[in-house]
């Protein structure tokens, strides 16, 4: 009996000192306990648009290549709503009175928030995924400038990207992802390649493959950086709700 | 050497169904349209707005769908608007898109507008 009491108490001790170890966070159990059942973390894309209609999140299996660190880090301990009609877009319709389709605010789905040291351990185990890395060059983007004007006019008139994307709070289109935290968000380098070829990344992208020469590619990224930076002027930093 | 063939004749065969299949025109279109067009192919979709210079298209429109041919409105999904003198807001799908899929959107348009080519609606 006396025994039994010296394992058992030598057992919690262990476990006691065991304590500080164990609450550092497993990055990669967390994603697949809180993150899997939206987010794909091992590919390949769908490529039915079944697959489509029925994803939850982003694809994350190369999260590594697509996402900046930092902003990982920022963003999964405050979430702001990126996609203004969900990642598909036809599970958020409503009709109003006059036959217009409407965003259904009601049926999005807030993501979760993580603390500070969750954030950075799944920061960590997302940028261990890299799948499709051969698609990515690094230092494909030549950082450079664009005046806003010029970038406004490329987004729009000559390029018709913003009949999807929003370039700023409340201004453009809504199926697609706001671009005005692009720069922020985004490894430039990614976005060279997906813009270049969204489908070899998602077969089922919603994103149509334009015929883009390498300076216009060069040139987005360009802009995306002058929205972010004149976004952080005017005080919105990231995000207009969520 | 017939063994060898008769065995990689299987394997194509399994590997058939796991080849997806050509979803119907209407998949097609509630996925890559409706986001401009809308859920009832009227051009109200949810981007439809302020931001753009030319609003969407209305599919049920059988008066001008029927003055556009097949082939028209073919190149028009695969090459965009500006390759029949339409808006740069309508972009190219054909890297998205395979000619049999953009067959079959042209085929729904005509379930939409309840129209042909050069019939009088």
């Amino acid at each position: 009996m006396a025994r039994r009491h010296l394992t058992g108490l030598l057992a919690g001790g262990a476990l006691l000192l065991a304590v500080p170890a164990a609450a550092a966070v497993d990055g990669r159990a967390l994603l697949e306990e809180r993150c899997a059942s939206c987010h794909d973390l091992t590919g390949p894309a769908p490529t039915t648009v079944e697959g489509v209609w029925s994803r939850k999140g982003p694809d994350l299996f190369y999260a590594g290549l697509k996402y900046r660190r930092d902003w990982l880090v920022r963003w999964l301990q405050r979430p702001t709503r990126i996609r203004p009609a969900g990642v598909y877009y036809g599970n958020h319709l409503r009709v109003d009175a006059e036959g217009h389709d409407r965003v259904d605010e009601a049926s999005l789905v807030r993501h979760l928030a993580l603390t500070r040291e969750e954030a950075e351990a799944a920061a960590d185990a997302l940028m261990r995924l890299r799948a499709k890395s051969e698609l990515v060059r690094p230092g494909a983007y030549q950082p450079g400038r664009i005046s806003l004007s010029m970038g406004d006019l490329m987004f729009g008139k000559f390029k018709g990207c913003i009949a999807c994307h929003r370039i700023e709070p409340g201004y453009g289109g809504l199926s697609g992802p706001e671009v005005y935290t692009a720069w922020a968000r985004l490894n430039p380098d990614w976005v060279i390649s997906f813009m270049r070829n969204p489908q070899a990344w998602d077969p089922r992208s919603l994103m149509p493959r334009l015929p883009l020469k390498e300076r216009d590619l060069q040139r987005f990224v360009h802009y995306f950086k002058a929205l972010y930076e004149d976004l952080q002027q005017r005080g919105e930093e990231e995000g207009d709700h969520d | 050497m017939t063994e060898r063939l008769l065995v990689a004749a299987l394997l194509l065969a399994a590997a058939w169904p796991a080849e997806a299949a050509t979803p119907s025109g209407e998949a097609l279109y509630k996925t890559y349209c409706w986001q401009c067009h809308g859920s009832r192919g009227t051009g109200h979709g949810i981007n439809a707005g302020e931001h753009m210079s030319v609003q969407p298209r209305d599919h049920t429109d059988a008066k001008y769908m029927a003055a556009r041919s097949d082939e028209e409105l073919f190149r028009a999904i695969q090459e965009g608007g500006p390759a029949v003198n339409k808006s740069v807001l309508m972009p190219p799908w054909g890297g998205a898109l395979s000619d049999e899929e953009i067959s079959r959107l042209v085929a729904y348009l005509r379930d939409l507008c309840r129209c042909r080519h050069g019939a009088a609606p």
